[in-house]
């Protein structure tokens, strides 16, 4: 089982961002989605200074994706894209059609370079995945909402060489929209939003009248605010032959839950005591419910998911 | 609203389709009756998006819907507008090649393992590509176009009017665009909010927020409404309640509580039409294939009416009292809003 970590879904500022790849070039993580994917508005970081960064992970022996934005409306966001799809030296990860069709362009004679459907590229069916593969996906990451059986439905049917990536470690994403919620909760329009989602390094926080922590405001993007815990089906996820477990980044705790996915993936930590120990840094709990085919937010072992 | 040039010049206006859904054949002949110029429905089976108890169509009701669209002139558009999990693979594709032979006009789809299927078996049927396929720039039409022929896309309501008069430009095919109905707030086609609380989504079960998973709670001076345990609103005593849709509910943010994702609030474009008009659209659709004979056939009746005086004289065109009134009444929340169209709501 490799483990990548996904790209950085809040807005961190840039020094931020260079420190958290400057610590993540020793860990146990084998592959790094690198770029925006929320917010075209994010500047902190040009797609140079995401090369410089792909450049330090790449010579410590990682691999590197770029990883591109979920939203595209405007053409300035299209420019950026066709940048990142022609960089000409790593992968990229498609979450859009957009780059699908820019990473698609060659009919016929031409390969198209191999490339990574991201988890917001619908992929619900061996059809969809294999018309895909033909024209150059190599990877597909699994979309929020499917469970055991259909991903294990998706493996029966997947064309030779395509690998499969599962969230197994991090909150859901799990909506996109045009408007900002980060801002309408500051009461600021999307044109002056003053960057406020960078206050949140997790994110915003909404919860129920009933004061339960429900989801988490993160600019345009809505996450669940438990976290997404499959480490404790990592039997079941390794026997299906999924090839690759993602952590969302996180401010807390990354390299201790990397090592402890690396732990419990090589039978080498007990995934009582492995996941006692980073129910810490899941800061409003644990889920699993998308697996076991029922509502997302479902915790089937609240004790041994919460800790 | 910012003003363009091609709204002030005499430009000559393509005729725009009012495209209005139905849910069953009564429905469908309000629709028709009252100047619709499409109607699109859904087979009565997991593959579309508004698979709500004792809503849609058969394969005979289909077959009686075309007859009676297309004897007056008019189209009726099919959705299969779900993502099909491997066991429903077969259904799914049952149902276009039924779909296919009864003759349906249109075939709205969003999955691409189905638009291939459609694509390569019944290469003569008119396909458009599905709010639920989330293709909000011309690069994405561009797949559907080049490897499916998609004739039309219908645009998730995310873009501004700039943004929509940018790509209806730049787009390879006609777009469709919302013009009145339930405002969905996210990207159609990736919201797994519903699915997230409830188990089921639009996408994979095209639900969102479902009736069964709803619970009323009367309190001593409030009226609590849960959605499968998670509390999405408290009503105090004379608010109006709406339909408890997961992301108009109110929710507690730093402290305070308010509509923290979207107001109960209608989409409405009718301030907006001649611009719609100017900028090429090809169709305006109405949301609402769960919504009943008589608000059909009223909706479609009223923006009948504001379409032909707009397609008469846009530089005139102003929204007469009465069509206001008619569409707030049906509205939800009864108010409106321009949605993603008018930037200062984004």
């Amino acid at each position: 089982m490799k483990i990548s970590i996904g790209p950085i879904q809040y807005f961190w500022p840039r020094k931020q961002v260079f420190d958290f790849y400057d610590k993540m070039r020793d860990s146990a993580a084998d592959i790094f989605y690198l770029g925006e994917t929320v917010c075209s508005k994010r500047r902190e970081l040009k797609l140079e200074d995401w090369l410089e960064i792909a450049e330090r992970l790449s010579d410590s022996g990682k691999e590197v994706v770029l990883s591109t934005l979920t939203l595209l409306e405007a053409e300035s966001e299209q420019g950026v894209l066709k940048r990142i799809v022609t960089n000409g030296r790593y992968k990229v990860e498609a979450n859009d059609m957009a780059a699908v069709r820019l990473l698609t362009a060659n009919s016929g004679h031409l390969q198209n370079p191999a490339f990574v459907a991201g988890h917001s590229i619908n992929i619900y069916n061996g059809q969809t995945l294999n018309y895909l593969a033909a024209r150059g996906a190599s990877r597909w990451v699994v979309p929020a909402e499917h469970d055991q059986k259909a991903i294990t439905a998706l493996q029966q049917a997947r064309p030779d060489g395509m690998e499969t990536e599962l969230l197994v470690f991090g909150r859901l994403p799990l909506a996109f929209s045009a408007r900002c919620f980060s801002a309408r909760a500051a009461r600021r329009p999307k044109d002056d939003c003053g960057f406020v989602c960078r206050q949140d390094a997790g994110g915003k926080t909404l919860m129920t009248q009933d004061h339960n922590p429900f989801l988490v405001l993160n600019g345009i993007q809505i996450q669940s605010a438990a976290t997404q815990n499959l480490l404790w089906h990592a039997d079941e996820i390794s026997e299906m032959g999924i090839d690759i477990a993602r952590i969302s980044p996180q401010i807390e705790g990354m390299q201790k839950i990397i090592a402890t996915a690396r732990g419990i993936f090589d039978g080498e930590l007990g995934k009582e005591s492995g996941l006692s120990a980073i129910s810490r840094f899941q800061a409003h709990g644990g889920c699993d419910g998308y697996w076991r085919k029922t509502a997302g937010m479902d915790a089937m072992e609240p004790n041994r998911l919460i800790g | 609203m910012d003003i363009v040039i091609s709204d002030i010049l005499n430009v000559p206006l393509s005729p725009m389709e009012l495209v209005c859904p139905a849910g069953n054949l009564p429905a469908l002949r309000a629709a028709i009756d009252n100047g619709a110029d499409a109607v699109y429905i859904g087979f009565r089976n997991n593959t579309n998006a508004r698979n709500f108890p004792g809503l849609n169509f058969s394969a005979n009701e289909v077959a009686s819907g075309v007859a009676y669209a297309g004897e007056r002139g008019k189209k009726v558009f099919l959705a299969i507008n779900t993502y099909p999990y491997p066991h429903y693979w077969q259904e799914s594709i049952e149902t276009i090649d039924t779909a296919a032979d009864l003759g349906v006009d249109v075939m709205i789809l969003a999955d691409i393992g189905l638009m291939e299927y459609a694509s390569t078996h019944h290469p003569y049927l008119r396909l458009h590509l599905s709010v639920q396929g989330s293709a909000t720039n011309r690069h994405a039409i561009d797949f559907y176009y080049r490897n499916f022929g998609i004739k039309r896309a219908v645009v998730p309501r995310v873009l501004s009017l700039t943004q929509v008069r940018r790509l209806i430009k730049a787009s390879p095919v006609e777009i469709e665009v919302f013009g009145y109905g339930s405002l969905c707030v996210m990207v159609e086609g990736r919201c797994s909010l519903s699915s997230y609380v409830t188990g089921k989504s639009p996408n994979s079960a095209g639900v969102c927020s479902p009736a069964e998973a709803v619970r009323w709670v009367e309190g001593s001076n409030s009226r609590d409404v849960y959605l499968n345990n998670v509390l999405i609103n408290r009503y105090h005593e004379g608010e109006p309640a709406a339909y408890p849709t997961l992301c108009k509910g109110r929710f507690e943010v730093d402290g305070e509580v308010f509509h923290s994702l979207e107001e109960p609030a209608s989409l409405n474009v009718l301030e907006i039409l001649p611009q719609l008009v100017r900028s090429g659209a090809a169709a305006i659709k109405v949301e609402g294939r769960q919504r009943s004979r008589a608000y059909v056939a009223r909706v479609t009746r009223t923006l009948r009416a504001a379409l032909d005086t707009c397609l008469q004289d846009p530089e005139r065109f102003q929204a007469s009292q009465e069509w206001v009134a008619a569409l707030n009444e049906m509205s939800e929340g009864t108010c409106h809003t321009l949605g993603a169209y008018d930037r200062p709501w984004q």
